[in-house]
């Protein structure tokens, strides 16, 4: 693999080829395949070669990993890129950078693009966007033409260009009935759809979550059953006809519960958390500031207890950021019409190793987990693990590092961020993936 | 001392029981000013302020530039319609426009819930909220509370019912902080459609039952009723609503004992009251609109000059 | 900052003197009482014109009418102010057209105040004449105001304070000029 000249590493990375590299004195953790082992890595042409002592005679190049934590790559599902149609939001480009700053070697673009990706043609050009970047980038199609709830895409087609998942995200599917079709007709790829639950009706106006908050702040309230009655709905669907759901940015506790009964009786569902609704509840509100407007919206301290415990106890398959970029401009209006979203590639890991790894509601081994694998498997893409003779596909991360989040200093070209001024402890140093290193330094 | 920071009145949630008393304190002797042979005191001269209006409203604007006129300040109107507002021009445009402009006060009334506190947040001019979406509504409620104040002498354990519609109402949420903070008790009454859910979270009592209420309070504080509630599927009728929350002569007497009644205007006269309550000796409405201009001078006076202290 | 008594300037019976000149003097300028009202500045103008009012009424045998002037938004000062003064009403229970309104303060100075009270006065009404009388006047004027009537007149230095004590206030009556001294 050669390094692209023409891409602009971020501010304080080096990139390397992988034709021999060595990763020396890394604690490696894969969970998926039991390994916990610090020791050196000689990556040779992309492929894992050797796990233990560098050899004799060794003269590759070398990164000195001592202190760092070596994992399979981290990859998020759940991601907007915004492109094609939204540029000044999000660039495939800036947030392939955003990605591996934030130390994943993989994404998944969701379509809610202009035009929406319904079709391969697009589907393929948001690929070429992301060529030469350390990142896979697995773009989701629609479920529906144009996004627009009423007839299915050409999903057979997109399964041969190999698209894994489906979603109108940003958007419920709001029929009933076309979710069935949706359900029935992916069941014959054995593809997920990855489906935003939100019955629209119940939620038409809500700007965040319905009960004593948004009732002090006389905001209108988006509850809890807007989410809950669209799960219960997807499930039974899915239950009815055998298809897979997955549960895009869970946020409530009662939708935990449903998921969780669901699995008990062997429907095929999976679903994932975004940080935000793990870390943050809705009183952050009250100052009316706009990075807090997400959907679905914060939630309360008791529901943020039911997701930790559902990630915990594997109800919740996955971490998936939302990373919702709007551009500065459209984030400075009004709190009621300000556009939903909120940015998260580059502080994923450093907040969940802080605020639930190193407070223990969370083991390292399960957060690596549920942000490598777990995610890859949902969307049934190859496995990274760290093992001899596989391509290498690895995140290194310093898990003692402390930092201070900067919305100015973000990849995105979002900075609608509501860490900002928040100290994290854990970051990314670098990523390996597709024959690439890129190595933050020092 | 006691020392009251007043830099913006965004609302009355926060808001300490002296800075309330010393607003109302104050209002007491703008009250006065009104009386007067000529009405208007040159305290604010050289003073600069801008009414911005976001949403129309009559009342509270004139209220507001009666204030500002009787303080001697100089008075901008900015109405939204006919403005660039409509020409895609963002808040923020506009407010930095104000800011360039020189002004001191700025009194905004907006469509959008929080509008105040984000316009405070980027202008060094001092920020009244005169209305913000269902959100707040302070210099209402400071005025209700003066004209309660000023009926029964003694706010602590006074017992007001807030009737209506709680969960659109800006009117009721300043109440509610204001009266809390002052000592009285607040019960709300409504349909079950237009009472927002764990409104019980603020320390206050819900009826479904406007005769419980009545027999309960000293005061009924009555809301307008926007006419959209029952388009929007909130009301079967404006007839079921007249009959089950209107507040009508014979459900007073039913209650017994004086109350007194309240209405922040403009009334839908046979919808939430009837005019036999509206015009009765019970009713001191139209004492809350001269309370209103006293309130707003009061606030526009503290607010104008640098650190305030209450002694 | 400590504060140092520097003289004491009039005491109780001095005072009692002092004031019986005073009401003496206003009503041989008025040719006796027709038409006079008197006005207290606020706060300590107060007491002294409700006590000039009585001492006047004692000799006119008939009762003169007293108002109360707070004068705090009518200062020229208010937007240059580190606090906001608190605004306390005005009350002037009788008409203040056609009156022989004498101004009552207690301490006469930079002379803002009673320039203030004036264009507070005309704001209830046109009277046929303003006379000022004061306790104490110090000196130091920054406009172009005197006293038709004072009690004393002191030599000061710009940063001392004269400090009037009066029994319906403080308890006491005395005057007594203080010095303002910063410690190191």
């Amino acid at each position: 693999m050669q390094l692209n000249n023409n891409i602009i590493l971020p501010k304080g990375w080096r990139a390397f080829t992988t034709e021999k590299l060595a990763i020396r004195g890394a604690r490696m953790i894969d969970p998926s395949i039991g390994l916990d082992l610090q020791a050196d890595l000689i990556i040779q042409d992309g492929t894992i070669k050797h796990i233990g002592e560098i050899p004799d005679g060794w003269d590759g190049e070398n990164v000195d990993a001592k202190g760092l934590i070596a994992c399979p790559g981290l990859f998020d599902m759940h991601v907007h890129l915004r492109e094609p149609g939204y540029e000044h939001k999000e660039t495939i480009q800036t947030g392939c950078i955003a990605a591996a700053v934030g130390g994943f070697t993989g994404v998944a673009p969701m379509p809610n693009t202009n035009p929406a990706l319904d079709n391969p043609g697009l589907i393929n050009f948001v690929r070429e966007r992301a060529l030469g970047f350390p990142v896979d980038v697995h773009p989701i199609a629609a479920v529906t033409v144009g996004r627009r709830g009423q007839s299915l895409t050409e999903i057979g087609e997109l399964f041969d260009d190999g698209v894994t998942t489906f979603s109108d995200d940003g958007s419920p599917v709001a029929s009933a009935e076309l979710m069935r079709r949706a359900l029935e007709y992916t069941r014959m790829f054995d593809v997920v759809i990855s489906e935003h639950c939100e019955e629209p009706s119940l939620t038409a106006k809500g700007v965040m979550h319905e009960g004593a908050v948004s009732t002090r702040l006389g905001l209108p309230g988006w509850p809890s059953i807007g989410e809950e009655i669209a799960i219960e709905r997807n499930i039974r669907l899915a239950e009815f006809t055998g298809g897979r759901i997955h549960i895009a940015h869970i946020s409530t506790a009662g939708s935990v519960e449903i998921v969780r009964q669901a699995k008990a009786r062997g429907v095929n569902v999976t679903a994932e958390v975004t940080p935000h609704h793990l870390t943050l509840d809705c009183t952050i509100l009250e100052g009316f500031n706009s990075d807090y407007k997400v959907n679905p919206p914060l939630r309360t301290l008791d529901d943020i207890e039911a997701l930790i415990e559902g990630l915990t106890d594997g109800t919740i398959d996955a971490i998936a950021t939302d990373h919702a970029p709007h551009a500065p401009d459209e984030k400075e209006v009004e709190f009621i019409n300000t556009p939903f979203g909120m940015i998260g590639l580059e502080t994923a890991l450093g907040v969940i190793h802080t605020r639930l790894v190193l407070a223990g509601k969370l083991s390292l081994q399960r957060m690596i987990e549920v942000m490598t694998s777990a995610p890859r498997r949902i969307m049934h893409l190859p496995a990274a693990e760290i093992k001899v003779n596989s391509p290498v596909n690895i995140t290194l991360f310093n898990p003692d590092e402390k930092w201070m989040v900067d919305r100015e200093l973000m990849y995105s070209k979002g900075k609608n961020t509501p860490y900002h001024g928040w100290e994290l402890t854990g970051r990314p140093c670098g990523i390996i993936n597709r024959g690439v290193a890129w190595i933050r330094k020092g | 001392m006691n020392q009251v920071r007043f830099n913006h009145l965004l609302g009355l949630e926060g808001l300490s029981r002296a800075a309330i008393t010393e607003i109302l304190d104050s209002a007491e002797a703008f009250l006065e000013v009104l009386d007067r042979p000529i009405r208007q005191v040159p305290s604010l001269r050289g003073v600069s302020v801008a009414n911005l209006f976001f949403e129309p409203s009559t009342r509270t604007r004139i209220s507001f530039e009666l204030a500002e006129k009787r303080l001697s300040a100089e008075v901008t109107n900015f109405a939204a319609s006919g403005s660039s507002i409509s020409k895609g021009e963002t808040m923020l445009d506009t407010v930095q426009n104000i800011e360039a402009m020189k002004i001191d006060v700025v009194v905004i009334r907006h469509f959008a819930q929080g509008a105040p506190h984000f316009l405070a947040e980027r202008i060094s001019a001092a920020v009244i909220n005169a209305g913000d979406g269902s959100h707040e509504h302070p210099t209402q409620g400071l005025l209700d509370i003066m004209t309660m104040r000023r009926k029964v002498g003694n706010l602590e354990g006074l017992k007001v019912l807030i009737l209506g519609d709680i969960a659109h109402s800006r009117v009721a949420r300043s109440n509610i902080w204001g009266l809390l903070t002052m000592g009285a008790e607040v019960m709300l009454c409504g349909p079950g459609t237009l009472i927002p859910r764990e409104i019980e979270d603020m320390n206050v009592d819900v009826t479904n039952d406007l005769d419980e209420g009545l027999a309960w309070c000293d005061v009924v504080n009555v809301l307008r009723l926007q006419i959209e509630r029952q388009r929007e599927g909130l009301l079967p009728s404006l007839r079921e609503y007249q009959r089950s929350f209107g507040l009508s002569k014979s459900r007073l007497e039913k209650a017994g004992g004086e109350k007194i009644v309240m209405h922040p205007g403009p009334m839908n006269r046979g919808v939430e009251i009837d005019s036999d309550v509206a015009d009765s000796p019970a009713s001191v409405i139209l004492q809350q609109v001269t309370h209103g201009v006293a309130v707003r001078m009061a606030v526009l006076y503290l607010i104008s000059g640098g650190e305030r202290v209450i002694e | 900052m400590t504060e140092k008594i520097k003289q004491y300037i009039i005491d109780a019976a001095g005072m009692e003197l002092t004031l019986a000149r005073l009401a003496a003097e206003i009503i041989e300028a008025n040719h006796g009482s027709k038409g006079m009202a008197l006005v207290g500045i606020r706060t300590r103008g107060v007491p002294l014109a409700v006590r000039l009012a009585e001492l006047i009424s004692g000799i006119a045998k008939k009762r003169i009418p007293v108002g109360i002037l707070d004068i705090t938004l009518y200062r020229d000062d208010y937007l240059m102010a580190r606090k906001t003064p608190k605004v306390r009403s005005t009350e002037i229970p009788f008409e203040i057209h056609g009156k022989n309104v004498v101004l009552i303060d207690d301490v006469l100075y930079t002379g803002r105040t009673a320039r203030a009270a004036l264009g507070a006065i005309l704001d209830y009404g046109r009277p046929d004449c303003i006379k000022l009388a004061v306790l104490i006047d110090r000196g130091h004027r920054e406009m172009p105001i005197q006293g038709d009537f004072v009690g004393r007149k002191i030599v000061t230095l710009p940063g001392d304070e004269v400090r009037v004590h009066l029994k319906e206030v403080d308890g006491l009556d005395e005057v007594v000029l203080v010095e303002t001294v910063k410690e190191d």
